[in-house]
């Protein structure tokens, strides 16, 4: 294919600065018309807003709620401001979880066991189909209670409007039952027993361990507190938004809440209040005594298997009945000033979907994008077996790359360089803030610099460094933000986590998800999620730029990079 | 009348013991904020502290917040009245919209309700992003110049204190 002028310019701008840059034979040579912000009350010029991701159009936005069919999202939101508080349901629907449409607020304050604060909750399908909604409600006094909302109208696809029992709360705490009243929320969604009860359970503490509390009930209505907490750790501070679900062993689908067979582990997954950390274990369901025992070797508190090492808060998962998976939410804060959030008007974005997996392993689990945002792809440009040279950077041109999809691949086929690790450096998101891109190193560091400007002043980077182990190569990952944006108001924490892949036989895979402020990265095919949140000031919209690059010593292989632009979606 | 007596005399003792023991609740999470006088004393000049938990003492450390943000407002806007040079003007107009904006509007307010209802974590959100405001504001004059250097660090050491306490929550 002839390149266009414009990729020679940049491979004489790169020979000219003496940088190595190599322009990559793209299939379309143009640069996508950058599509404009859709019309909103927001006046002003909207850098940081997402194509792609859920958010509301103005506003502050958590927690994920959900119902299938018709996909429903309902999310926490502030109609008022973009802090939280005045917290209500808000409500959209979608046909492919891609694409929104908002509808009115489902849940707000309207009674006593509500009347100060509709908090989070989920939703459960009675084996009739009829969706219930179990939410945290705050009453009178304050105390944080749980209530029950069913559809007013079945017959309406959209499920606009809800009913509050007039029993409400249906469980609280009370002088006997020595449940902390400040402590105790986000119900999950039920699962029912072979006895045919219903059970669920809702996050607390006693002191500093964190407890889930269990409830039982025939008729999802008279709720009995059980003796036992499903499960409860030591020092892990409040547990909000368990979330409690069966995973088929070897399986390439989801399993429904209330599944029972031999070919299930479960996963319990807890949101810790103290460190911002959605924290997991893969475990047994002990259907007589009603308790769940994480499997030996978990590591039950912080410093266990995170869904994602960045941020990532708040998740919830559901069964998609219709395709037979298990679905992921996970809610993404800013990680810019609450000024600058008041300017811009909104805060919050949700993850793009996960469906989420065991691995083969049955140590961990696998997420991934759902296979719907693919359709937002346009402009592929592929690349296969291209040398990356120690110390050197390829720019990716052909997509818009502040709103982009890219996936590569790499092989390393020698290792002698690969530097010793500590057995000290245990902290892989320490280690990576010490190690950042900028750092030269062995085997490594090499991925991709994603929104970049031109001259480098800003570049969040996402990559590998390979160490020689005790008796493995260990790989970690990291996503760098430290150089993302000029400005300093932003939180710019660099994340990191150590990758189970065995580099000597296979390949080392990256996805990158790209969209404005947001930056979703899965290493591994999913084995590790990093999500980050960065606001540059100059690698905005047709400034963005994207690169791989190799600051190791040596050099490492792209057997494949493949990179879409991304059209936007409709979005609420 | 003795055992009228001996009972007055149980009350009292009582009534000193708690007394004693709020005194300690103040100390003891005092100790583990990185402004262990600041701390106290700012709870002391609140007779809330006397009857608060710990929540009700992180309440107190936000109105002490909201006291001190409101009166750099009020000083930002007499210095704004008295025709400063442009890079002062520019600081004390960035400054501001931190105060008024940020730290008055969103996350004072969003923290006293996170509070009362026992969220803490956005309670912590708030006063770590006061904080963060205050430092903003104060690297917001060029050449280092601040005005404000003495409001802009009473409110981040308090809204230090304040998260510290926040955290026990958690």
């Amino acid at each position: 294919m002839a390149s266009s002028p414009l990729c020679l310019l940049l491979f004489f701008f790169s020979l000219f600065f003496g940088h190595g840059f190599v322009p990559l034979e793209a299939s379309h040579k143009v640069f996508l018309h950058l599509q404009n912000q859709s019309p909103s009350s927001l006046k002003t010029h909207q850098p940081y807003r997402t194509g792609y991701h859920f958010q509301p159009p103005k506003n502050w936005m958590n927690g994920p709620m959900i119902y299938k069919g018709l996909y429903h999202f309902f999310y926490q939101y502030n109609p008022k401001g973009a802090v939280w508080g005045n917290i209500v349901w808000a409500h959209s629907t979608s046909t492919d979880l891609v694409n929104w449409t908002p509808h009115k607020h489902a849940i707000s304050p309207s009674q006593p066991a509500d009347i100060n604060g509709c908090w989070s909750g989920s939703t459960t399908i009675l084996p009739d189909g009829k969706p219930v909604i179990l939410y945290t409600g705050i009453d009178p006094q304050n105390n944080q209670v749980q209530n029950m909302a069913v559809p007013k109208n079945l017959s309406d696809p959209f499920l606009l409007e809800w009913t509050k029992l007039p029993q409400n709360p249906l469980m609280e705490p009370t002088s006997t039952n020595n449940i902390n009243a400040s402590s105790f929320r986000d119900p999950t969604t039920a699962w029912k027993g072979a006895d045919g009860r219903w059970r669920t359970i809702v996050g607390s503490k006693v002191n500093r361990k964190g407890i889930a509390i269990l409830y039982r009930s025939k008729d999802f209505i008279h709720w009995t507190k059980a003796q036992h907490p499903l499960h409860s750790a030591k020092k892990t501070g409040m547990w909000e938004c368990p979330d409690f679900y069966p995973v088929a062993i070897n399986g390439l689908n989801g399993v429904d809440t209330s599944s029972i067979g031999k070919n299930l582990k479960y996963v319990l997954k807890l949101s810790l209040d103290d460190t911002k950390h959605d924290y997991y274990t893969v475990g047994s369901y002990n259907r007589v005594k009603d308790s769940y025992v994480p499997d030996k070797g978990s590591v039950d508190n912080d410093s266990g298997l995170r869904y994602d090492y960045g941020k990532f808060y708040a998740s919830k998962t559901f069964f998609d009945d219709a395709k037979k998976r298990r679905i992921l939410w996970g809610w993404i804060n800013e990680s810019s000033s609450v000024e600058h959030d008041i300017e811009k008007g909104w805060s919050g974005v949700q993850a793009i979907p996960r469906n989420v997996l065991l691995d083969k392993s049955g140590k961990q689990l696998l997420q991934w994008p759902i296979k719907e945002i693919e359709k937002l792809r346009a402009n592929a440009v592929h690349v296969s077996s291209r040398q990356l040279k120690g110390g050197s950077m390829v720019e990716v041109t052909g997509v818009t790359a502040s709103q982009a999809d890219v996936e590569v691949s790499f092989k390393i086929s020698d290792f002698k360089k690969a530097e010793a690790l500590d057995p000290s450096w245990s902290n892989p998101q320490l280690l990576c803030s010490q190690k950042g891109a900028s750092v030269k190193g062995g085997l490594g560091p090499f991925g991709l610099k994603v929104l970049a400007s031109k001259g480098m002043e800003e570049y969040t980077a996402v990559f590998f460094r390979v160490f020689k182990g005790q008796t493995k190569y260990e790989v970690l990952m990291c996503s760098d933000q430290s150089r993302s944006s000029l400005d300093n108001d932003n939180d710019k924490t660099t994340y990191g986590a150590f990758l189970d892949v065995d580099p000597v036989h296979e390949k080392l895979s990256l996805r990158s998800l790209i969209d404005h402020s947001i930056v979703e990265s899965f290493g591994g095919g999913g084995k590790v999620c990093i999500t980050a949140r960065v606001y540059p000031t100059l690698a905005i919209d047709g400034e963005a730029h994207l690169y791989g690059f190799n600051k190791g010593t040596e050099s490492v292989e792209i057997t494949t990079l493949s990179a879409w632009s991304m059209k936007k979606a409709k979005i609420n | 009348m003795r055992s009228s007596i001996f009972l007055v005399c149980v009350m009292c003792l009582s009534l000193t013991q708690i007394q004693i023991s709020m005194a300690d609740l103040v100390d003891d999470t005092c100790k583990q904020t990185p402004n262990n006088d600041l701390c106290v004393s700012t709870l002391h000049a609140d007779p809330r502290s006397a009857t608060a938990d710990v929540a009700g003492l992180a309440i107190i450390v936000v109105d002490a917040i909201k006291a001190k943000a409101t009166a750099t407002v009020a000083q930002i806007n007499t210095l704004l009245g008295s025709s400063p040079d442009p890079k002062t003007k520019n600081g004390l107009d960035s400054c501001l919209k931190k105060y008024s904006n940020a730290i008055l509007n969103a996350d004072i307010p969003s923290a006293l309700e996170a509070l009362q209802k026992n969220n803490p974590k956005f309670a912590e959100q708030g006063t770590n992003d006061a904080a963060n405001e205050a430092n903003s504001c104060e690297r917001s004059f060029a050449g280092g110049a601040s005005p404000i250097s003495s409001f802009n660090k009473s409110v981040t050491d308090l809204s230090n204190v304040a998260s510290a306490i926040i955290k026990l929550l958690l």
